[in-house]
């Protein structure tokens, strides 16, 4: 049996949904980043894969972009985090709705 | 002659917007009216005279309704009919007009007064001068509506606002009837032109001819205070005295007797409708002249009369001498306005009060007003030569002459109830001793000298018959009563007699003060036949019964239909509310709840 897209697409729904898991579930904020990085990155797996598959490069430029704005989403969330850590000592996402602010 | 047209016509108007602008009380804004409207008269007049040598004319002023199916135009109409009602309009409202500057001096709402009376006066000549249904219509609600204007003119007294509102409702219920004629009218000739309508109806079924003539009657009974939407009249004295006059004496109420003439083509037709108004009218005559023989108030005794009096011409119209019933009507129009006038002397002398059982004596103090109003009983009631004598006993003439006995009977006891109470007015209110403490005090002198040419018309109006009777016969049917000119004078004198022998009762009655009070009879027509209490049991309660369960059903059904809908709406608005609760976790929850509906909707197409 050899490995085929729809193999690739398989596993990239997969990742996708534990990462939307991930972020309806988890309360941690900085779980939260990695739920929604696994998103991006199940996404960037479905577009190479697609890319290989019809033989066009599109996708994998697009892949790259996604891979650039996510590393700078991150390093802005990750500021933020750390700006919030420091206000309120806790990085639980209870924390951070309108009242306890 | 456009000129004269437009003069008799937008004059009123421009005197209703002038008096309209300015606020309060300015004596100078009421001068300009009388003279706008004394101009206007002198138009009308002016109007006569060419239609006396050249005949009717009709000039189109403007268009005015043209759509598909109908097409009206505003357009005038002035034939022998219409310019002896803009003249006796004309005259009327400007005797009224330089009265009341007089009248209302002293009241704070003199402006508006005559910017109300310019607005009824040019409604009244829209009403007259039109040349179709259409414009008579609109006439015809212009002045119900400047009658309400009027009629509550002191608005802030409730029983004076519950009059106003009494005649106009009364006659909204009447003018549901007119309207369906002139749909009716307009349905079987496709026009409203009174021309091509007349020229049409002797073609069409009988029936409908009669159904017209039954909805255009109602209209003009409701309008003339006819029985039953009799009762307004008298209740419509409330308002100020020259209104009286104008509106209650010699212009709105006749309108119903102008329609009935105007459409003489369609009456004369319905044989049947026509044979009611006559029985109609006589009923009329007798039962308001009754009513007034025991009365106390002395303007309601007036107002009785003229109801009275419009049952004459009804009768007149109804027999097809219509030429009498107009001329009975112009008569009518002068004397029955100098009556109330006086009657408005009267009322400032004896500040306001109106019974005339605390009058008596009033000769002394006032006798311009005395012998002016004398002038006016004499001539209402048709002693030789007055205007009354000319036009009642052409009435009876005809009634007689036409064959039906009875109906001359019972108008000649109308005639006799007539002199009756004429005279126990003018005894009661200028004879006898004083029985008020103040001192009386006579009108202005203008106010008197402006009474004076309805004084001396109402002397002379009936000398004028024949000339009359040439006159309007160009655009009415002729009308002889056929009998001999024995039997005419057999006529006048029995006539005479009864009026006389009546008059004479009434004087010396009162002067021994024989007539004692109570009883039945005198109850029964105290109490107006108690059919205020009857219109009461059978119209007035169970109305307020069914508006009353309608309001429930409104309150239970209707609102609380509505208000659930929006109670179920806030509720779900609501719940609907939680979802965006600031928390990140479930918010996305409801995203992605909401992301897979659209995909199985989204699938779901496709498939």
């Amino acid at each position: 049996m050899s490995v085929g897209v729809n193999h690739y697409l398989f596993v990239a729904i997969v990742m996708f949904v534990l990462g939307l898991v991930g972020v309806m579930k988890r309360k941690n904020l900085l779980m939260l980043f990695f739920s929604s990085e696994i998103m991006l990155n199940a996404a960037n797996l479905a577009l190479v894969a697609i890319s290989v598959h019809h033989k066009d490069l599109n996708a994998q430029a697009f892949a790259l972009f996604v891979i650039v704005i996510a590393a700078s989403e991150l390093a802005v969330g990750l500021a933020l985090l750390i700006r919030f850590y420091k206000k309120t000592g806790s990085i639980e996402i209870e924390n951070l709705s309108k009242d306890a602010l | 002659m456009i000129n004269y047209i437009l003069v008799a016509l937008f004059a009123p108007l421009l005197s209703f917007i002038i008096a309209g602008i300015f606020k309060g009380k300015n004596l100078i804004i009421g001068i300009i009216c009388s003279g706008l409207i004394v101009i206007s008269a002198i138009s009308s007049l002016f109007l006569l005279e060419i239609v006396r040598s050249e005949g009717a004319f009709e000039v189109l002023i403007k268009d005015f309704i043209y759509t598909g199916f109908i097409n009206v135009d505003f357009s005038v109409l002035v034939d022998s009919v219409s310019v002896v009602m803009m003249v006796v309009v004309g005259i009327v409202a400007s005797v009224v007009h330089i009265y009341s500057i007089g009248y209302m001096e002293k009241d704070d709402g003199f402006n508006r007064f005559f910017s109300y009376l310019g607005l009824f006066v040019f409604s009244m000549m829209i009403l007259v001068m039109s040349d179709n249904f259409v414009g008579l219509f609109i006439g015809w609600e212009g002045v119900g509506l400047c009658s309400w204007l009027l009629i509550g003119f002191w608005y802030d007294k409730a029983n004076n606002s519950w009059c106003a509102n009494e005649a106009f409702i009364m006659n909204r219920v009447a003018d549901l009837g007119m309207l369906l004629g002139i749909f009716l009218i307009f349905k079987y000739t496709g026009s409203v032109k009174y021309d091509v309508v007349f020229k049409m109806v002797p073609n069409l079924p009988s029936f409908v001819v009669v159904w017209m003539g039954i909805f255009l009657l109602i209209g003009a009974m409701g309008k003339s205070a006819q029985f039953p939407f009799h009762t307004w009249l008298a209740d419509a004295m409330a308002g100020p005295t020259p209104v009286s006059a104008l509106i209650h004496a010699a212009t709105m109420v006749t309108a119903g007797v102008y329609l009935v003439i105007r459409a003489n083509a369609i009456f004369g037709l319905a044989t049947g409708v026509s044979e009611f108004i006559v029985i109609l009218g006589t009923f009329v005559a007798v039962f308001a002249a009754s009513m007034a023989l025991v009365c106390d108030d002395l303007k309601k005794i007036i107002a009785y009369s003229t109801l009275s009096q419009l049952g004459y011409m009804f009768v007149a119209a109804g027999l097809g001498a219509y030429w009498v019933g107009l001329f009975h009507l112009t008569t009518h129009a002068f004397f029955k306005s100098l009556l109330f006038l006086c009657a408005g002397n009267i009322m400032h002398a004896m500040n306001d009060d109106l019974n005339i059982k605390k009058m008596g004596g009033l000769y002394k103090f006032m006798k311009p007003t005395a012998i002016l109003m004398g002038i006016g009983s004499v001539a209402l009631v048709g002693f030789y030569p007055f205007a009354g004598f000319f036009s009642k006993d052409k009435i009876l003439e005809a009634a007689f002459g036409s064959e039906f006995y009875i109906i001359w009977a019972v108008l000649l006891v109308g005639a006799m109830m007539t002199a009756f109470y004429s005279f126990r007015l003018i005894m009661l209110v200028f004879f006898g001793k004083a029985k008020f403490n103040h001192l009386p005090k006579e009108a202005r002198k203008f106010m008197i000298y402006a009474l004076t040419p309805l004084a001396i018309l109402a002397v002379i109006a009936g000398w004028f018959e024949s000339e009359f009777h040439a006159f309007v016969s160009k655009s009415l049917p002729d009308f002889s009563s056929g009998l001999e000119k024995d039997s005419v004078t057999n006529l006048i004198v029995i006539t005479l007699i009864v009026i006389t022998l009546s008059s004479l009762l009434a004087i010396f009655g009162y002067k021994k003060g024989i007539f004692k009070e109570g009883g039945k009879i005198y109850n029964l027509l105290k109490n107006e036949y108690y059919l205020p209490q009857i219109y009461e049991r059978i119209f007035i309660i169970p109305y307020y019964k069914i508006a009353q369960i309608c309001a429930k059903a409104d309150k239970q059904v209707i609102d609380r239909s509505v208000d659930i809908i929006a109670v179920i709406l806030r509720n779900l608005g609501n719940k609907a509310d939680r979802i965006s609760n600031g928390e990140l976790n479930s918010m996305v929850k409801w995203l992605v709840f909401g992301f897979i509906i659209l995909l199985l909707v989204a699938i779901l197409g496709v498939l």
